[in-house]
């Protein structure tokens, strides 16, 4: 019977655990009426925007809690307006031409009055226009005299190589098509690559953002817009209109601060010179004098630290969804698997979800669940119910039917049946399917990170948006780690419940 | 005739379009060992699941100790009835005492009360008191058909329910445990249902045969009639195949 008790001891501890990490995510709901959330976009210049943005407001005693590193506008401007994020960085033009299509150039004060309606307001920009241009080689620029997008449409034999988005944009190359009568091919590409082949001189010319800092790296210089096609990209910090007037006060003093050749070298500082944001935002209030306290200079917190924090959310995001996932994939397999029709239809159910990709799913969730824990959460739930259910009801079902009606015949009670043979005869296949879920759970935790609920998903995305190799092992080697810690805990939890005569036909450990 | 112990009125039972058991009365009679003989198929097993509810007949009526089996009751009733299956049927997650003493133990017996029923059976059955904390698969078969009897009788039940027990050992074996099956008949007389392909097993266990053929009663009588007058061809192919 020890068996037994160390199951219950198990379900007590996975509860206890569940209701710590559930306290303690809620408890982080209701501090947040103290601390402010700011929230970015994955890249470069917009985690800069963000961290200048917190450590202004850190600097003034408040607390902030840095939500960085969301995909696509959406995805964080919806998180603004549900008042998950208390402020973020936006551009005008992709206010404009995402979220209130078809409006044309707008105004600030037409925006804002948009913006009003939603419960949001956008503050005065920061003074540089980050927008798309064409960049050329400065040399091949010079050969062929092109300074304008024109003089660059007149030229026959040029190669133009533009990322995917741009090619497909209205203000993009369509619309340069449109304004400027390019006659030219144009070809799709990732922007990352296009720079190395305007290097290598396979293509001439390509999209950039006029505060790209890697322009310089790359020698490339900006055409000028002669026909003023581009719309304008300021950048705006958006907030929550309820905000207290004190921190949109404190965030008025970057009204106009930086220029587009002020945000490149910030932006160099990281992409080139290899600083954090957390550094180049510290070295930039520094400069501008906008620290009140000499004492908050920052340089960036240690590798060691930002680890266990993102491994710790990681956990909790794995550990509340596979609890979920038991909670309710245990108990639904031990309900239907006498039911032939329900248990297909309930695995059916389960593949299917399966087969919808785990970004999709998240982007699908955010009308629903916002952004954040909560929507990873209720996905990697998802996920995990699939191998649960299906190891329950597999496990359940291939028990030899002459133990089953033995037991059933000495006079045990259903419940009976259950705790005392059923469960433990099924119990090496379904722990082998938690197992699968938890390490599933581990992998797909990783996305999370793209609707801002952290994780060790976040160095990922912040190392893929910086093509930085070290970051995204900063996340991914701890993932892989805890992927192996979680299946040798399994293997020692197996070793602890089921008798190794259990165990015929699984892998020998 | 004595009293009689189960009593099954005019049960059908069928698994999709084939029907096992045929609109089948009878009645096994309380203290002696019945066997019910019959090839594969015969409905046999089928019947005796009647018995102890594992099986509930579509139309008909059975009834133990003289009350009718429903679903509710025969939980209750199960405690009464001992039931061992060919191969064993042991659980594999439990050792030898606790397969034996599960039941016993859900029903808070006393752990001495436990302890000596345990030791008492395994005594009965010759198992070495050192097999107790082994679990089923290191067993030979002939000790896992005995442990299953044991189980069978832990709680000292007054009807015993053998599905094929002894189909599945070696000659020898089966001789040897065949007579401790008899020493356990007249110690403690008990009603024993015993399902078997094998005639000369029912000649030499028990005291009534049921012969069976696709799910009605070819011929029911003491085993001395049976042997005498044979009722068909069927009846005496039985004797022939099975007649050791």
């Amino acid at each position: 019977m020890l068996r037994i008790y160390l199951i219950n001891a198990l379900l007590l501890a996975l509860s206890t655990l569940l209701v710590l990490f559930s306290g303690a995510a809620s408890s982080q709901a209701t501090d947040s009426s103290r601390a402010y959330t700011i929230g970015s976009k994955n890249f470069n210049e917009n985690y800069i925007l963000g961290e200048i943005i917190s450590q202004l407001l850190e600097d003034s005693g408040f607390t902030v809690d840095r939500n960085f590193g969301m995909s696509g506008t959406m995805v964080i401007y919806e998180a603004l307006r549900t008042g998950e994020v208390d402020a973020y960085v936006e551009y005008s033009g992709t206010l404009a031409e995402v979220i209130f299509p078809g409006e044309g150039d707008s105004t600030p004060a037409e925006l804002n009055q948009h913006l009003q309606s939603e419960g949001i307001e956008a503050l005065q920009s920061f003074g540089f226009n980050n927008t798309y241009a064409l960049a050329m080689k400065r040399d091949r620029a010079v050969d062929l005299g092109v300074e304008t997008v024109s003089e660059l449409a007149a030229q026959e034999n040029i190669d133009l190589g533009f990322s995917v988005e741009f090619l497909n944009r209205a203000d993009g190359w369509l619309g340069l098509i449109e304004n400027y009568g390019f006659t030219q091919q144009a070809i799709g590409m990732d922007h990352g690559l296009a720079y190395q082949a305007i290097d290598a001189g396979t293509i001439d010319a390509t999209d950039a953002y006029s505060t790209d800092g890697d322009l310089e790296l790359f020698d490339l210089i900006i055409l000028r817009d002669d026909l003023n096609f581009f719309p304008q990209y300021y950048a705006v910090p958006l907030i929550h209109q309820n905000l207290d007037p004190q921190v949109k006060n404190i965030l008025r003093q970057l009204e106009g601060r930086i220029d587009e050749e002020r945000m490149r070298d910030l932006n160099g500082r990281v992409m080139l010179d290899g600083k954090s944001f957390a550094e180049v935002a510290s070295e930039f209030l520094t400069e501008e004098k906008l620290f009140t306290q000499t004492t908050s200079a920052v340089t960036g917190s240690s590798i060691w630290s930002n680890i266990y924090q993102n491994t710790l959310v990681h956990l909790q995001l794995t550990i509340i969804a596979l609890s979920l996932g038991c909670l309710v994939g245990l108990p639904l397999g031990v309900i239907i698997y006498r039911s032939k029709k329900l248990s297909r239809g309930m695995l059916y159910v389960a593949g299917l979800m399966q087969t919808i990709p785990s970004l999709a799913l998240l982007a699908l969730f955010i009308p629903i669940f916002g952004i954040g824990k909560t929507p990873a959460i209720i996905a990697l739930f998802l996920y995990s119910l699939l191998p649960i259910l299906r190891s329950t009801i597999t496990a359940l079902l291939t028990i030899d039917p002459i133990l089953k009606r033995a037991a059933e015949a000495i006079g045990m009670t259903r419940f009976q049946q259950l705790r005392f043979v059923l469960v433990p005869l099924a119990l090496p296949n379904v722990l082998s399917g938690v197992k699968t879920a938890a390490i599933i759970s581990i992998g797909t935790a990783t996305l999370a990170a793209f609707i801002g609920a952290g994780g060790l998903g976040e160095p990922i995305v912040t190392g893929l948006a910086l093509n930085n190799t070290d970051l995204i092992l900063q996340g991914a080697i701890p993932a892989a780690c805890l992927a192996i810690i979680t299946e040798m805990l399994f293997d020692a939890l197996e070793r602890a419940l089921v008798k190794p005569h259990m165990l015929v036909g699984q892998l020998p450990s | 005739m004595a009293n009689s112990c189960i009593k099954y009125e005019v049960v059908t039972k069928s698994y999709g379009k084939k029907i096992i058991i045929k609109e089948l009365s009878l009645d096994i009679p309380a203290d002696i060992t019945t066997a019910i003989v019959g090839e594969s198929g015969s409905g046999k097993s089928t019947l005796l699941q009647m018995a102890n509810g594992l099986v509930i007949p579509e139309k008909g009526q059975v009834s133990i100790f003289s009350k009718p089996i429903n679903k509710v009751s025969i939980r209750e009733q199960r405690l009464k009835i001992g039931y061992s299956v060919q191969g064993a049927g042991l659980f594999p997650h439990l050792s030898v005492l606790h397969n034996v003493t599960l039941m016993a133990r859900l029903l808070d017996w006393a752990d001495d009360a436990i302890q000596s029923r345990f030791e008492y059976l395994l005594d009965l059955f010759e198992l070495d008191p050192e097999l107790s904390p082994r679990y089923p698969y290191s067993l030979s078969g002939g000790q896992q058909q005995r442990v299953s009897l044991c189980r069978a009788m832990m709680l000292n039940p007054p009807l015993l329910l053998l599905d094929e027990p002894f189909s599945a050992l070696d000659p020898v074996t089966r001789e040897i445990i065949h007579s401790e099956f008899l020493r356990l008949q007249a110690i403690e007389s008990r009603t024993t249902v015993l399902v078997t392909h094998d005639m000369g097993e029912a000649m030499k266990l028990a005291q009534q045969v049921i012969v069976l053929y696709e799910g009605r009663i070819e011929q029911q009588g003491s085993v001395e009639d049976i042997q005498n007058n044979p009722a068909s061809d069927y009846v005496e192919t039985l004797f022939r195949v099975g007649g050791n």
